[in-house]
């Protein structure tokens, strides 16, 4: 594996920057040049570039889809939420029509913010390509047929020009799947999610989003130590803080960053990426939870080796 | 308080001396309370929760020995201070090491819990 391309990061529900939050950004990048003048381009950006992420860039709002790179020609994506829509047009001005492609889709769980961008994934109406959708749930073929029938959408799914192919996983069952082999895990929310440990020779991905944990549950907490064992990435459902999650938002499903600092460190992992960003946090907000991170992450961290910490965003590449 | 550190130690290896200061049962916590000392944390406070309600002593845990404190742990803290409040009952923290004091901050457990700067704070609030 030599990378994850980051497409969708928001949980439950696409969110989009307003006029007020650029109108934010603006201010605050022009009192940080403070009456500056930028003799060059070059200067002009070099001051850009050391504005705080949260004024010169955004953490974007596109919901859930996650792409792994790996060394062969075939695709491998996790989840299709909104972010697939930009990830299939990446895709056509890369690869060009007709030019056909093998896409395979591990798909976490069936609630919308998943599934969404799917009709909007342009590759799936161009003959030629081959999807594969991989996932543990068995009504996996009739929700992404139900999101494109009448009324919910006004093509239906039969207009689909990729060959389209489903495949049912079980959990803890690996199986290997262009290049990689991929251990599903069942984990606790809503209608159940399923995570995925990525492995190939030298490398190790797991994404496990919408994952809630129980802090009573040792034996569930040395099953996710053990998912997430060495990996290079862990990308961690991290919506909401530790009280939210354990007093008013428990059993809704999702985990906070603590946990998920807690279990790659004793999962000795290299790196962990925040990821399904709480729609109402702006990105002050998630910058903020970033650096916080970080610092539990280096008070807590005893004799375990470093944990590099990500906040995933739109757009993001992490090298592996 | 004989009889209460005989319970403890019948129940759980975690051994939590209590003492009574200006009308406020002081339990004193320390080490680290990681997700294996969780369970005995919780099975220690038990004995103390159950006198935690309307009229009884307030009760204070000092965390000035507590090095560590896991989100297992702070899970305990979460359940005894809502079963505290269902009892109308008052159930605080206090005197916290700087370091445990950032992981409060950092999981949002300073908005749900009561936290004291020390127990002489605490205990001019709480106190009688
Ligand atoms: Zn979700
Ligand atoms: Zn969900």
């Amino acid at each position: 594996m030599k990378k994850v391309v980051f497409w969708g990061t928001r949980g439950s529900l696409p969110v989009s920057l307003n006029s007020r939050d650029v109108r934010e950004k603006i201010v605050a990048a022009l009192s940080a040049a403070n009456g500056k003048s930028f003799r060059t381009p070059e200067a002009l950006n070099d001051f850009v570039n050391k504005l705080p992420f949260s004024i010169a860039g955004t953490f974007g709002g596109q919901s859930s889809c996650v792409e792994i790179v790996h060394k062969g020609p075939e695709h491998v994506i996790c989840d299709m939420g909104s972010g697939a829509r930009v990830m299939g047009q990446d895709k056509i001005a890369r690869f060009g029509v007709p030019n056909p492609q093998t896409y395979h889709i591990f798909i976490s769980h069936l609630h919308w913010d998943h599934l969404m961008g799917f009709p909007y994934f342009q590759p799936m109406y161009i003959p030629g390509n081959r999807i594969v959708i991989h996932g543990c749930h068995r009504e996996l073929e009739d929700a992404i047929h139900q999101q494109m029938s009448n009324p919910n959408f006004p093509v239906d799914y039969s207009q689909a020009g990729a060959r389209i192919e489903f495949d049912i996983m079980e959990p803890g069952r690996t199986v290997f799947v262009a290049g990689l082999n991929v251990t599903p895990k069942r984990q606790l929310h809503s209608g159940d999610s399923f995570g995925y440990r990525f492995e190939s020779v030298d490398r190790t991905v797991v994404y496990s989003t919408d994952s809630e944990h129980r802090l009573d549950d040792l034996e569930s907490h040395r099953g996710f130590v053990d998912f997430f064992a060495k990996a290079d990435l862990v990308i961690f459902d991290a919506m909401y803080s530790l009280a939210e999650a354990v007093s008013v938002k428990a059993d809704w499903g999702h985990s906070s960053n603590v946990v998920g600092v807690e279990l790659c460190h004793a999962a000795s992992a290299r790196r962990l990426a925040l990821f399904h960003h709480e729609p109402v946090h702006d990105d002050k907000q998630l910058g903020r939870l970033l650096t916080e991170t970080r610092r539990l992450e280096q008070i807590t961290r005893g004799d375990n080796p470093p944990l590099e910490i990500y906040s995933a965003y739109d757009g993001l590449i992490i090298e592996l | 308080m004989a009889y209460l550190k005989f319970e403890l130690s019948a129940f759980s290896l975690m051994n939590l001396p209590t003492r009574e200061q200006s009308g406020v049962l002081i339990v004193s916590v320390s080490g680290r309370v990681d997700h294996l000392a969780s369970e005995e944390f919780s099975l220690a406070i038990e004995p103390i929760l159950q006198n935690c309600r309307q009229g009884a002593l307030p009760v204070l845990l000092d965390f000035s020995g507590v090095e560590y404190i896991s989100s297992a742990g702070l899970r305990v803290l979460m359940l005894a201070s809502r079963r505290a409040k269902a009892e109308r009952g008052v159930f605080a923290v206090a005197a916290l090491q700087p370091l445990v004091q950032e992981v409060f901050a950092i999981s949002r457990f300073n908005l749900i819990m009561p936290c004291y700067v020390s127990i002489e704070a605490a205990c001019k609030v709480l106190g009688s």
